[in-house]
């Protein structure tokens, strides 16, 4: 099933390239794959914390490397949010212009890409799915980009590469580290050699740091961050949002996934560091984002911004923030993934996002209007959307790190500075919907019409995923929090 | 049955809220019909409850992390909330009423009551929670409903920018609350106000401590409940409609600070400090609202200010360490200034949307149920016997003549100050000759409008007797300085209104001018001087740095400066893939050769 959901994008970008109708085969793959997801995430025995659905094809039994694959809660919610935003991406890019089968390939080679890395056990084909995806990024926005596309590609482009590579040698002294006899390809096995500290403290800290930057680099962490506004800009729609909403989202899950649980010692030493980027992300970039001028950079800004937040459950690195944190990285890839879609739309009609020449939208769009009503309130934390159960259960879990009775350390600073931060994304988010949607509608937007009816399935999809989530986001917790219970601890004191 | 009737409350306007959004919001009449069914519901089933002791509803787990963090939706159902729930629900249904005839022609009908039936859903919400994080929860989705309803016209500027500006200010005070929750949550491991209650004397020793997390709490209140320095949105909402204006802005929501720090009265009261804080910012909130009161013109402001200054009295009561007064004092508020409020509705819609009061003048003789309900609200307002206002203002005067004199001085000028900008309204609006043509050719509203009026003004005529309100509230025990205090407060109701008779009988424009009060005290000056200066600025500085130096200098010039990045990007940048794969190739042997050969 698994293999499934990995290969049917990949087909199906294939057939598409050998001439198939593109549209139509990109949404009958995606939404297969969603169904797949959906069949996984009922069948998915929450009883048991490991690795589900483990297929595995060894390549080099000496190595211990093979093509191995299958998912546990956390990489079950990945796919999800995956096959969620690969489908509304698909649905929402419509006709394109030239190479329309190339645009449909490369949507679906991002897809399969990270549904590859998210479903990989095994070290290679992690990182080796991870390039798949992005390669396809890099066209998307150097080919069918609008504004100053080819620099933002080149811009990405570097960036990113240069983010994968020290990412590379990171994972490369990491296999290293581990002494002969334990050295594999498997995470599962890598995992547990870690946890009966195979890796001496000094090693954690190298590897640490270069899968901190490394990721660091791919999540747009401060001060790496400024790659996003620009690629995001000028990206079309569909790459935006699974750019933002799923692609990136890889160097969380990566964190997650590889850096606490085998070299823990080093995410320790380097807690400080990572607290202090972190406030950078939410408080710096925060008020960067207030000063923006025009909604897509404002959204391109907003997303480096709320990586801040799961970053402090990464760091913060307990079953309560660590659960939060995937819970938010699920919610803000829809969210973001909802505002970038109808941001897109709005392109389409108006020719531009400066605020200064929008306002009042929501009398010509109201659907419009509405849905990306609830993308800036799940942005800013309204309850009811996923994204404030992950933030409120990252806020506690790190506040609780450290704690003292009357002394505040600096998991309780930093919580109140993303407390405060929350503050700054009301001002941005408000301000962008009050500039755009609310207030005098200009003249010369009196004809513009409303997004039509077939667009808002996957609009509503999103919203319907955001809501059920944050009214229920039990459903995931209860399976997260076990998982997690394997290498992280209830709470430091 | 009886476990699932709070479930009932609470979800029947959630459930009219989402099937009004998804299915009717093309038909204006289903969508209002089943808006006011949903509300009533909600009112039959909390009239039920009243009258049942034991009732214990199922919880619902929201988050449990394994016994490390639980969140429960689950209800406290006591006297209080059980009071708080006829209020909220009643005065709801009311104004669900009275906005059928109000927003009768308007557009929007359909979204103004799906968001009214979210409001009802949060605001019972808030008063059902058994715990810090539900009451949060419904706390920030009373705030979205209050936005979303200013916002109703949202193409009008001034109601777009009040929306945006209520959000934010109160989002300032919940940054202070949340900190205050998570304070509380570490100090004594629970959530749960049943937990968290006993537990407290584990902080005895930590006082300061104390005083911060009961201060921090109270941030929460200052935004909601507008209390300064954050009482600068509640005016400015009176962009909403004028229903939105009565329940919202009046009634329930605003008031919900008052009940949250009743609920958490255990945090409060533990610390004499933040006791003493709460109570002087109520006082200066109602001194001030009510001197800012006495020289504005719109008719609806007048009354916003003195909600701000009603709510102060709450504070102050709160302040005083007595739950009693201040629950009586909402309780009577939520009736008086709801039937003001509607009233001055009534008087608006009648005069095509006119709410400057010196265009008014006469109504008493066109709009005369409108007048006479109106004049109930505010002798209520005032404190004048035997109307409610007068014996839950008392209790809140005689409290603080007892506990703290310089609080008590403040209240009996406030009380002063409100029977002169009262009557003053009065005078100018309902009496002398109409001052435009569209209050001369004005006419009484219909009766779906003035029926709520009246149900309403005899609310505020029987509310504050003892035999009426000891049904529902612990009344503040009745001490013997009362009649001191009863006699005191009398004569500042009579020098406050005579002195507004004097002055304003038969003027047809303001003959005092003071500018500080017309400017209301330059808060929003200030504060617009202040985000320039701080957040406008910082956030220029960062992006200009953020594009000049971090991206085009530290990127863009070490990648060019370094040589052997700098070829690594030349590879890159031939441009194709090729390129790019190779890198990846010359990779993926990297990881190969490590693998086998080392």
């Amino acid at each position: 099933m698994v293999l499934f959901v990995i290969f049917c994008p990949i087909v199906a970008a294939i057939v598409i390239m050998a001439g198939a109708p593109a549209r139509k085969t990109a949404l009958v793959a995606s939404v297969l794959a969603f169904a797949a997801v959906l069949f996984l995430l009922v069948s998915f025995d929450r009883g048991h914390h490991g690795f589900q659905y483990v297929t595995s094809f060894t390549i080099s039994p000496e190595w211990h490397l093979g093509f191995t694959t299958g998912i546990d809660a956390l990489s079950l919610i990945m796919l999800l949010l995956a096959t969620i935003v690969t489908l509304a991406a698909v649905w929402f890019t419509g006709t394109v212009e030239k190479y329309e089968n190339a645009f449909y390939a490369c949507l679906l080679f991002i897809s399969a890409g990270t549904i590859g890395a998210f479903a990989s056990i095994d070290l290679f084909f992690f990182y080796a799915f991870h390039e798949l995806a992005l390669i396809p990024t890099f066209l998307l926005i150097g080919i069918w980009g609008s504004g100053n596309r080819v620099a933002a590609a080149w811009k990405i482009t570097i960036y990113l590469a240069i983010g994968s590579f020290i990412l590379l040698l990171g994972l490369i002294l990491l296999y290293q580290s581990f002494p002969a006899s334990s050295r594999s390809f498997d995470i599962r096995a890598l995992t547990a050699a870690a946890g009966l500290g195979e890796i001496t403290a000094e090693a954690q800290h190298h590897v640490y740091l270069l899968l901190l930057i490394g990721f660091g680099i791919l999540i747009s962490l401060f001060p790496f961050h400024t790659w996003a506004p620009e690629a995001y800009a000028s990206a079309p729609a569909p790459a935006a949002m699974l750019h933002a909403g799923v692609l990136k989202k890889f160097g969380l899950y990566g964190l997650l996934r590889l850096a606490l649980p085998l070299v823990p010692e080093g995410a320790r030493y380097w807690t400080n560091l990572l607290v202090v980027l972190l406030v950078g992300n939410i408080i710096y970039v925060g008020l960067v984002t207030i000063a923006q001028k025009r909604l897509d950079r404002m959204l391109g800004y907003s997303s480096v911004m709320h990586m801040g937040y799961i970053f402090l459950g990464v760091a913060s690195a307990t079953i309560l923030s660590a659960t939060g944190a995937v819970v938010l990285m699920f919610a803000h890839g829809l969210s973001i993934a909802l505002l970038f879609a109808l941001a897109g739309e709005l392109r389409n009609r108006t020719g531009t996002l400066a605020f200064d020449e929008l306002g009042g939208l929501a009398k010509v769009m109201p659907f419009a209007g509405l849905a990306f009503g609830f993308g800036v309130f799940a942005a800013i934390g309204l309850p009811g959307l996923a994204n404030f159960a992950g933030e409120l259960m990252i806020f506690f879990g790190a506040f609780k790190n450290g704690w003292e009775m009357e002394h505040f350390h600096i998991f309780q600073i930093a919580t109140m500075l993303a407390l405060w931060g929350v503050v700054i994304s009301t001002v941005y988010m408000l301000r962008a919907y009050r500039r755009t949607f609310m207030g005098a509608l200009n003249e010369r937007w009196k004809e513009i019409v409303d997004v039509r009816f077939s667009l808002r399935i996957p609009i509503a999809l999103l919203i319907g995923a955001l809501l059920c989530y944050g009214f229920f986001p039990q459903s995931f917790v209860q399976i997260l929090a076990p998982s997690f219970r394997t290498y992280l601890v209830a709470g430091k004191r | 049955m009886n476990s699932t009737l709070p479930w009932i409350i609470l979800l029947v306007p959630l459930a009219s809220a989402i099937s009004i959004t998804l299915f009717t919001l093309r038909s204006k009449t289903v969508s209002c019909f089943i808006s006011v069914a949903a509300v009533l519901v909600s009112f039959a089933c909390s009239c039920l409850i009243f009258t049942q002791s034991d009732i214990a509803a199922a919880e619902f787990t929201w988050i449990d992390i394994g016994g490390a963090f639980k969140v429960p939706i689950g209800f406290t159902l006591d006297q209080l909330s059980k009071t708080m729930l006829l209020v909220v629900s009643g005065v709801g249904a009311i104004i669900h009423i009275y906005s059928l005839g109000y927003m009768r022609d308007d557009e929007g009908k359909s979204r103004y009551f799906a968001a009214l039936s979210l409001f009802m859903f949060a605001m019972l919400g808030i008063v059902l929670a058994n715990n810090f994080v539900m009451l949060f929860i419904f706390w920030e989705l009373v705030g979205f409903t209050s936005y979303v309803l200013i916002g109703h016209w949202f193409f009008r500027n001034a109601a777009a920018n009040a929306g945006n500006k209520a959000f934010i200010t109160t989002r300032i005070g919940d940054f202070g609350f949340m900190i205050g929750i998570l304070m509380v949550w570490m100090a004594t491991g629970s959530i749960l106000f049943s937990e968290v209650g006993p537990r407290m004397a584990l902080l005895a020793s930590h006082p300061a401590f104390l005083t911060v997390t009961a201060l921090l709490i109270f941030c929460g209140a200052v935004g909601k409940s507008a209390q300064v320095p954050l009482h600068v949105w509640l005016p400015d909402a009176m962009e909403g409609p004028t229903p939105i204006s009565a329940l919202i802005h009046a009634a329930t929501m605003v008031a919900a600070g008052v009940y949250m720090l009743v609920r958490v009265a255990f945090v409060i009261q533990a610390s004499q400090t933040a006791l003493l804080v709460v109570a002087w910012i109520g006082a200066i909130t109602a001194a001030m609202a009510a001197l800012i009161a006495t020289q504005q013109n719109d008719i609806k402001r007048i009354l916003a200010y003195s909600t701000l200054s009603q709510l102060g009295y709450m504070m102050m009561a709160v302040g005083l360490a007595s739950n009693n007064a201040a629950m009586f004092h909402l309780f009577t508020h939520a009736f008086f200034k709801a039937l003001l409020f509607l009233g001055a509705g009534s008087v608006i819609v009648m005069l095509h949307h006119e709410q400057d009061i010196w265009k008014m003048g006469g109504l008493r003789r066109t709009l005369p149920i409108t007048f006479v309900t109106f004049v109930i609200g505010a002798l209520a307002l005032i404190g004048c016997p035997p109307f409610s206002g007068f014996f839950s203002k008392d209790a809140i005067l005689a409290l603080a003549y007892e506990r703290n004199m310089a609080i008590f001085i403040v209240g009996l000028i406030t009380a002063l100050l409100t029977a002169f900008y009262v009557v003053r309204l009065l005078v100018i609006v309902f009496f002398g000759n109409a001052r435009s043509e569209a209050a001369r050719e004005s006419r009484e509203s219909p009766f779906v409008m003035t029926g709520p009026l009246i149900l309403l003004a005899v609310l505020a005529l029987v509310g504050g007797f003892g035999f009426f309100a000891r049904n529902f509230l612990a009344l503040p025990i009745e001490k013997e300085a009362t009649s001191l205090v009863q006699g005191v407060a009398l004569v500042a109701l009579i020098v406050g209104s005579g002195l507004a008779i004097v002055i304003y009988r038969n003027r047809t424009s303001e003959p005092i001018d003071v500018e500080v009060l017309r400017h209301k005290f330059y808060f929003d000056e200030f504060y617009t001087w202040l985000i320039n200066w701080t957040q406008e600025l910082l956030a220029r500085v960062f992006a200009f740095f953020d594009r000049w130096i971090i991206d085009t200098a530290a990127v863009d010039g070490s990648s060019r400066g370094t040589w052997g990045l700098g070829a690594l990007l030349r590879l890159i940048q031939v441009g194709n893939l090729q390129a790019y794969l190779f890198l990846f190739g010359l990779g993926v042997i990297a990881v190969i050769y490590f693998a086998v050969f080392r």
